[in-house]
């Protein structure tokens, strides 16, 4: 398949001119058109934000629904039909802020979908607010003094759960961004990309130059089997190492692990009802 | 069956055990119903119990007849406190006609009680811990019931045990069995229980059971909760079945995920159910109104307890019917049910899921701790045509999620299942599904799915009447107080009094509209402090309600109690 495959015809686009997410979508059809995962197969669950708009950008499946509530209604969508390809994808503020307790969770349960959290360090739907990924000291129309908390860091939180893949790409580097991406949605299970991208409309500190000069490309010699150097790698806060950071050795994946699943692998929509087995439950509350 | 049997004596007993959370509450309300059931009596039990593990005081009521009950009493036959806490929480229900068995040993004096010393007895069997079994034989010594069902039952409820612990609690059992016997002799308790044949082959249910059985019944394949008392019954009682019916499972992280799974799994094709109580549905709120917006199927079992807040976790109330009305922000249709019996408790969940796949909703079914936590014996459950009425269709190139039509009813087309694709967005949409800021669009999309709420009258469940058609005075109720109320204008035969049962809450039946207009006086009976189904009532039938007969304290309403209650307003000059 071709990225243009992808296109959807006469699309009023809601982002601003240069944004990051327009090369986010360029690497998103270009690695789904090298994997040959046709539309009908794919869903995209979003939240709400800029980034959260993606979905309506290319031919897909849609489940856009609440601010922060991509994680769920993507895992439960992989579990009654494990014969999709699932991808979660929104902001900073969507997956990390509102939705950051999914996240967690998400982590945990380990379902075989693909996360990819648009990063610009700011809140762009409502105007400039801080993002929790926003760096100290990063002044913004409600943080008039400017942020002074500390910046969530998804890669250590995501490591520190066991994540079973852990990425960091940067828009500026289609390459790699494409490669990951592959990589992360031929990943059996939950894999994490977070994407650096600026947001050239409320965000003047994290540019695409400020990205350019503060990520670098992890090693060759990076053993993403190791989950200490992994996560010392991902604590690095001055310059921020892209690539795949993470690859959890021990994790199962969550539907597989499904009742459902022991015996038959068919999606639930395509299974009857099992009236025999009511029946005899039924009976069974009849010798009671 | 009691040998000395004179006319007009009690066909209807009513047990109450009384004792700490872990003193086997529990496994001997299990035994006896059980056993009583076998025999060919109609039982009925329900608790009442506080929110802890351990300690408290707990207790449980089993009423045993000769005919059909599900209400629970205020009178107690015969009482077995366990310990002194029970004694004094349930003393002021104690009658002179009350017979009173304890352990004088672990019990502070109480004039008038019988001594049953369980723990001797238990120990002389082998071991304190028996004292449920002997509990358990001298009640059934007591009612007169065979000594073999009694001794099979223990055989089995214990199998998977060593055997001395098995023989251990059949010597025991038999020992309670003999002092049961022996007190019956005494002709202290005087009834004539009849038992039936049919009864022994009933189904014996708790409400949490036939809600479980209603979602497998209506196709439910997938369940995202949170615990929640009392909403977790229903929770677990499809986790059990879950390796059987090959469902999904999921213990949410909290109540918004539960919802969110719930409605992606619909997208994909399951048939989901949550559950929950007032606190967790609060934070579903959300998702409740993304439902109404992506016009998604979506049935929420909201099992109520008292709040606002935390309330009081362990016990009942009818005080979440205007949240589950209007819960969510913006406007869309729902259908809100409230079964009254445990085959409405059945048959409502099974309909929730086709009612919600047909017209592509949130139904919201009802419920509470009284309901959900008692046990009864029925005849049978409506099994017929059991297949779900699956609505989705296979898409074609063209599909469009949001396609107009004149009903508002658009064909649900699921991802990978066909040509098509397959989209739905909590913004405002257009027919593709896609996000749009159109304002004349967003109008037709409002129409739409506002539309759907007067189509659903078409499967409107009408309310049922209660006694003869002939009244001056109406008695209305809805959800768990069917039984009481059904039990409660019995007891005043001869009055120019029916009553009229809900089960279907919003939207509101047409056919109760004569029935209403005909009542010179409406009196609603329910369990909060406001009235909140009788407001409703007034505002959607252009009706007044003279009488809001409440309860909030937390317990359930009890025959006498309204009966009572009742008697007093019939008898109130206008």
């Amino acid at each position: 398949m071709k990225a243009q495959d992808y296109d959807r015809p006469n699309i009023d686009i809601a982002w601003c001119p240069g944004c990051g997410n327009f090369a986010i979508l360029k690497i998103l059809k270009q690695a789904l058109a090298e994997l040959a995962i046709s539309p009908q197969n794919l869903v995209i669950a979003s939240g709400i934000g800029q980034a959260a708009k993606t979905p309506h950008y290319l031919q897909t499946h849609i489940f856009n629904g609440l601010h922060g509530r991509a994680l769920p209604a993507a895992t439960a969508i992989k579990a009654a039909n494990p014969q999709l390809t699932v991808i979660a994808e929104g902001g900073d503020g969507d997956m990390y802020g509102e939705g950051g307790n999914h996240f967690m969770h998400t982590i945990r349960r380990n379902p075989d979908l693909t996360h990819l959290v648009h990063n610009n360090m700011v809140y762009g739907l409502t105007k400039g607010q801080a993002s929790p990924t926003s760096q100290r000291g990063f002044v913004t129309p409600l943080q008039i003094d400017g942020v002074c908390q500390e910046p969530f860091n998804p890669l250590s939180v995501a490591i520190a759960l066991n994540a079973s893949f852990v990425a960091r790409v940067f828009v500026g580097a289609f390459e790699q961004g494409v490669a990951v991406f592959k990589a992360a949605i031929q990943h059996h299970g939950y894999a994490l990309v977070d994407i650096l991208q600026p947001c050239v409309t409320f965000n003047k500190l994290n540019t695409y130059a400020w990205f350019e000069e503060h990520t670098y490309p992890l090693e060759n010699s990076h053993d993403p089997g190791s989950r200490e150097q992994a996560f010392a790698r991902a604590c690095e806060m001055e310059r921020l190492p892209l690539g795949i950071f993470y690859r959890s050795q021990d994790r199962k994946v969550f539907e597989k692990q499904l009742s459902a699943y022991k015996e038959d692998q068919r999606p639930l929509y395509q299974r009857p009802l099992e009236s025999t087995k009511l029946q005899n439950l039924l009976n069974a509350k009849r010798s009671l | 069956m009691h040998s000395s049997a004179k006319k007009n004596l009690p066909e209807d007993i009513c047990i109450v055990l009384g004792g700490a959370a872990g003193q086997g509450i529990q496994s001997i309300e299990t035994g006896l119903t059980r056993l009583l059931k076998q025999s060919g009596y109609h039982v009925f039990a329900s608790k009442e119990y506080m929110s802890r593990i351990r300690g408290g005081s707990n207790s449980t009521q089993i009423r045993v007849s000769s005919g059909p009950v599900a209400a629970p009493l205020e009178r107690i036959d015969l009482f077995i406190p366990l310990d002194g806490a029970a004694l004094t929480h349930l003393c002021p229900r104690l009658q002179a006609a009350s017979l009173v068995l304890g352990d004088r040993a672990n019990l502070p004096a109480y004039p008038g009680l019988i001594d049953m010393p369980l723990t001797t007895i238990a120990q002389q069997a082998g071991d304190h811990r028996y004292a449920s079994s002997v509990t358990i034989g001298a009640v059934v010594g007591l009612l007169g019931i065979c000594l073999e069902l009694l001794d099979a039952y223990l055989q089995q409820r214990f199998s998977d045990n060593p055997s001395t612990i098995i023989a251990g609690n059949r010597v025991a059992a038999a020992a309670g069995y003999q002092y049961g016997q022996k007190l019956a002799k005494t002709g202290t308790m005087q009834f004539e229980l009849k038992a039936l044949a049919s009864v022994t082959g009933d189904l014996l249910l708790s409400g949490n059971e036939a809600i479980g059985l209603g979602a497998l019944a209506g196709g439910c394949n997938f369940i995202s909760s949170y615990p929640m008392s009392p909403g977790t019954g229903v929770l677990t009682f499809l986790a059990e079945q879950a390796d059987e019916f090959g469902l999904v499972v999921d213990q949410a992280e909290d109540e918004i995920a539960a919802i969110n799974m719930a409605l992606g799994a619909w997208y994909a094709g399951a048939r989901a159910l949550v559950s929950t109580s007032g606190g967790g549905f609060a934070l579903m709120s959300e998702g409740l109104s993304l439902a109404g917006m992506i016009e998604s199927p979506l049935v929420v079992h909201l099992a109520q307890r008292p709040g606002p807040a935390t309330g009081l976790p362990t016990h009942t109330e009818q005080g979440d019917l205007q949240l589950a009305l209007h819960a969510g922000h913006g406007e869309f249709p729902r259908l809100v049910l409230a079964p009254g019996s445990l085959q409405e408790a059945f048959s409502l969940t099974r309909r929730a899921f086709d009612l919600a796949d047909k017209y592509q909703l949130p139904v919201i079914i009802l419920t509470d701790q009284f309901l959900l936590d008692s046990l009864t014996n029925i005849p049978a459950l409506d099994l017929h045509n059991l297949q779900p009425h699956h609505q989705f269709v296979e898409t074609d190139t063209d599909y469009a999620r949001y396609r107009l039509t004149a009903s508002g009813l658009s064909p649900r087309g699921l991802p990978g299942h066909g040509a098509g694709l397959v989209c739905v967005d909590s913004d405002e949409h257009d027919e593709t599904g896609h996000i749009s800021e159109d304002l004349a669009l967003r109008t037709a999309m409002t129409d739409k799915r506002l539309g759907k709420q007067s189509e659903l009258l078409q499967d409107a469940i009408a309310p049922q009447l209660l006694g003869n058609d002939d009244f001056h005075t109406l008695v209305v109720c809805w959800g768990s107080t069917y039984h009481v109320l059904r039990e409660a204008l019995g007891a005043l035969k001869g009055l120019p009094v029916a009553g009229l049962h809900f089960s279907q809450l919003y939207p509101l039946p047409p056919q109760a509209t004569a029935w209403l207009r005909q009542a010179r006086q409406l009196l609603v009976v329910e369990g909060n402090a406001t009235g909140q189904f009788a407001s409703l009532l007034e505002q959607a039938y252009d009706c007044t309600v003279e009488h809001r007969i409440l309860k909030y304290n937390g317990l359930p309403f009890t025959v006498e109690e309204l009966k009572q209650r009742l008697q007093s307003l019939l008898d109130a000059p206008d």
